[in-house]
């Protein structure tokens, strides 16, 4: 360790003002600060500090989100041998779905952190940690098989109109992982929905067994088909759902490898358990509504089957608790979570075309948050005035 | 006893080296000092020379905008020098003993029997305003103000404090004497509030003039802006002030004997302490005396006050006003390797992301690291997790950063100090001195609209 910190030390001058490189000093200080913490002392106020920071918030996200991305991995081989009628085991189905999602997240880092990069360098800014978060949650937000450069463009995208523009981590309106999946959605429609991109392998027209449809369960009954089928011709069950033995997006399938992340980040008190929990109640009211109603196969679907479909439980657990563009207000955040499960399940139900209705539903209560703490506020406002009247008035008697 | 009010928000910090309950014996600083920047809001203008011989007592300075404020001598001896900062701004006056520690005479004098006016002089000539404060603002109170109540925090539950109970022993006349002197000074209550964790000194709950509150729960409990906020809270136009207990000792004592005797007890504390006890010692002691032989490392900060709030002094330096503790904590300026990946089996955190939550009594060697790198503000409700009061903190500390008046006002900048943001500064991930913008946010309310 010592001879690390010396060498950094020995290079630190060149990055200084007046050194050699003083323009990288930026990412110079991002990857000394991710060596070491800091020497930086307190200078007034509190002389002592809590021992967490942004990096180890940071770092906590990304481990909560292992589970779902270690099952996708594997889930992408399994639903890919499926669809070849091919016989592999646990490895080899991991194997293939690690070969296949790796560089997906190289190309998610590399792009996006050079993004970071470049705007810190210009601003003069230490560099952010968000993007350790949106890095990840980008590639498994997305169908296994989007080209890889259309990952680059939405990462280049995401990061710079999600956040740069409003000033970086912190400032951003958007959830700039969503921002990233929603470009695309609307950009290139054909590669984030239909019966072909959940699989590795069918979009370029590979083999595949006969009566196999690829499509994900909200795309089949989207369709209004009455039995929803599993990848492998049964039909799906409540089980698959929960395992996440199912086509979908990389991440998002297993709603139980999800839970485990969520029960991560509530027991470190990192994520919001007010939201998650919220997302949840709300998405099961509407579903128990349009159950009552039913006509189709989506209105039909059982409302405890809705929160483990599509990106429902991912969207709850990992995206609507991004503290910067969700709500601030303990009673905003109630709000705020439960119209997100509402709107999910009435886009995802009532307007078939958009299936995805998770990531519409979060980002348009990104941008109501302000406005639903803004109208908190404005009653803690209002309490507080009165609070004050009364205590005139009973000095005035 | 009365009803318990519950303060569920907050956080007890739990440091290595409490303060044993003796009273050690060190030999008497030689130097004392009255330092202005102890006292937020006033312009100093000095009263002595160097070289004048003083008592205690004696003026050094005033405040320029309130000239009725004066801030005296501790002890009797000589000035020996102005210490200047930047822009030559006073720092501190400091007076060298001569060891007799006389005092000018003030003339006893019952506090029942004499006037508001009689009463506020006396306190006033013998330089002891300036240990009442007020809120709003968290400044010395304005001497023409009359407060609705006046409020008394008996227990102290900052990291490391010290045991209130255990510095106010026996001295139940005095206390008494400066109770009923400030009492004097409103029509409305003296609330004194004590913990209900434990059974309170007689020198609190034998006090006549007061009405007893119990508190119960963590860091902030202790303080008084969160007393108010739960007893009489501050509303637009209201004025409260609020004194620690050894201040009304000493008010007291000035009211028994005439003289200005500023004499009072403080624990020494913090990990890098040899032996962390009480001392009895003067008002603006150098603390020189008390660290010798008596640390454990070489690299420490030494803090008047508590870790939390405290004021940071070199090693010759001087108590504050309001202290009634020294702090001494290891300095953080080292390097940690991939510390924010460690699993930090000796770390503190009010999240749960390090394994130590899992011993809730272990007591920790924290230094003064800031432990990351400074961010824009990104999570949410942490501060509202310590903040026990009705108020949003970062919505508040967001209108003060964009100068926004009005909404500082109705988000309640009223009630607040720096203090109640402390724990708030502690526990912040992005590591923004939150303190320092809540003055910011007062300063900027007193220029407005006083």
């Amino acid at each position: 360790m010592n001879s690390i910190r010396r060498f950094v030390d020995k290079i630190k001058p060149n990055f200084e003002k007046g050194g050699k490189f003083a323009y990288l000093k930026s990412t110079f200080e991002a990857f000394e600060t991710f060596l070491f913490v800091p020497k930086t002392v307190t200078r007034t106020g509190s002389h002592i500090r809590d021992a967490m920071d942004m990096k180890r918030t940071m770092i906590i996200v990304v481990i909560a989100l292992l589970p779902a991305l270690l099952f996708g991995m594997w889930n992408v081989g399994y639903q890919n041998s499926l669809a070849m009628g091919l016989e592999r085991s646990l490895l080899d189905n991991f194997w293939f779905g690690f070969l296949r999602v790796f560089p997906i997240l190289v190309v998610s880092y590399v792009v996006g952190l050079g993004t970071e990069f470049i705007f810190a360098q210009i601003r003069g800014h230490e560099v952010n940690e968000g993007y350790l978060v949106s890095g990840i949650l980008i590639p498994m937000v997305l169908p296994v098989d989007t080209p890889l450069w259309m990952i680059a463009v939405a990462t280049v995208f995401a990061v710079i109109i999600g956040k740069e523009v409003f000033g970086g981590t912190g400032m951003n309106i958007l959830n700039p992982a969503l921002t990233a999946r929603a470009f695309l959605f609307f950009a290139y429609p054909s590669y984030m929905s239909g019966d072909k991109v959940w699989i590795r392998g069918l979009m370029n027209g590979q083999g595949i067994v006969d009566g196999f449809s690829g499509a994900t369960a909200l795309g089949q009954a989207a369709l209004n088909e009455h039995v929803i089928l599993n990848t492998n011709g049964n039909p799906m069950t409540a089980m698959d759902m929960f395992t996440g033995t199912i086509p979908g997006s990389i991440g998002e399938t297993s709603t139980l490898a999800i839970l485990i992340g969520a029960l991560f980040l509530i027991y470190t008190g990192v994520g919001s358990w007010k939201i998650m929990l919220s997302v949840f109640a709300g998405g099961s009211l509407m579903g128990l509504l349009l159950n009552a109603f039913g006509g189709n196969t989506l209105m039909e679907i059982p409302f405890w089957q809705h929160l483990m479909l599509g990106g429902f439980a991912f969207g709850a657990v990992f995206m609507a608790t991004d503290p910067v563009s969700a709500a601030q207000t303990k009673r905003g955040k109630w709000i705020y979570g439960f119209l997100i499960g509402v709107l999910a399940i009435i886009i995802r139900v009532l307007n078939p075309a958009f299936p995805e209705g998770v990531m519409l539903a979060i980002l348009l209560m990104n941008v109501f948050a302000p406005l639903i703490d803004h109208y908190v506020i404005e009653s803690h406002i209002k309490r507080r005035l009165k609070r004050a009247r009364v205590s005139t008035n009973a000095n005035n008697i | 006893m009365s009803k318990v009010i519950k303060i569920r928000k907050g956080l007890d910090i739990k440091l290595k080296g409490t303060a044993e309950k003796i009273i050690a014996q060190a030999e008497p600083a030689s130097t004392f000092a009255t330092k202005p920047t102890d006292f937020p809001g006033i312009t100093p203008k000095l009263a002595a020379r160097p070289d004048d011989k003083v008592k205690a007592g004696s003026v050094l300075f005033f405040d320029k905008l309130r000239p009725e404020i004066k801030f005296t001598s501790p002890v009797s001896g000589v000035v020996k020098a102005v210490n200047r900062g930047e822009r030559r701004r006073i720092l501190e006056v400091v007076v060298e003993s001569d060891g007799k520690n006389e005092s000018l005479n003030f003339k006893a004098g019952d506090p029942n029997g004499m006037s508001r006016d009689e009463v506020r002089q006396k306190i006033m000539d013998a330089g002891l305003w300036p240990a009442i404060r007020q809120r709003p603002y968290a400044i010395i109170a304005g001497p023409q103000s009359e407060p609705k109540a006046i409020f008394i925090s008996g227990f102290d539950t900052s990291p490391l404090a010290p045991d209130l109970d255990f510095i106010v022993k026996g001295q139940n006349r005095e206390f008494q004497a400066g109770i009923d002197a400030l009492k004097k000074m409103t029509r409305g209550e003296i609330h004194l509030s004590l913990n209900s964790a434990y059974p309170p000194s007689d020198v609190f709950t034998g006090t006549g003039n007061v009405s007893l509150h119990y508190f119960k729960g963590p860091h902030p409990a202790g303080l008084p802006g969160i007393q108010i906020h739960h007893i009489d809270p501050v509303n637009k136009g209201d004025i409260v002030w609020y004194i620690n207990p050894q201040e009304v000792i000493i008010i007291g004592r000035l009211f028994l004997t005439g003289k200005y005797d500023a004499t009072r007890v403080i624990a020494l504390t913090g990990s890098e302490v040899l032996k962390p006890r009480y001392y009895k010692v003067l008002s603006g002691t150098s603390i020189e005396p008390f660290m010798k032989n008596n640390l454990v490392g070489t690299n420490v900060r030494y803090i008047s006050g508590n870790a939390l709030t405290g004021t940071r002094i070199n090693k010759i330096g001087y108590l504050g006003y309001y202290d009634s503790q020294l702090t001494v904590l290891p300095e953080g300026d080292h390097y940690e390797m991939l510390g924010w990946i460690s699993p930090g089996l000796d770390k503190f955190s009010i999240s749960h992301s390090f394994p130590t939550w899992l011993m809730p009594s272990r007591e920790y060697r924290i230094d003064t690291n800031l432990k990351g790198g400074v961010r824009p503000f990104v999570l949410t409700g942490e501060y509202e997790k310590v903040l026990p009061m009705d108020i949003y903190p970062m919505q508040l500390l967001k209108a003060i950063l964009v100068d926004d008046i009005e909404k500082m006002e109705s988000l309640g900048i009223y009630e607040v100090g720096e203090e109640e943001f402390a724990l708030c500064e502690f526990v912040c991930t992005s590591k923004i001195e939150l303190q320092s913008i809540v003055r910011r946010g007062i300063n900027l309310m007193i220029k407005e609209l006083e």
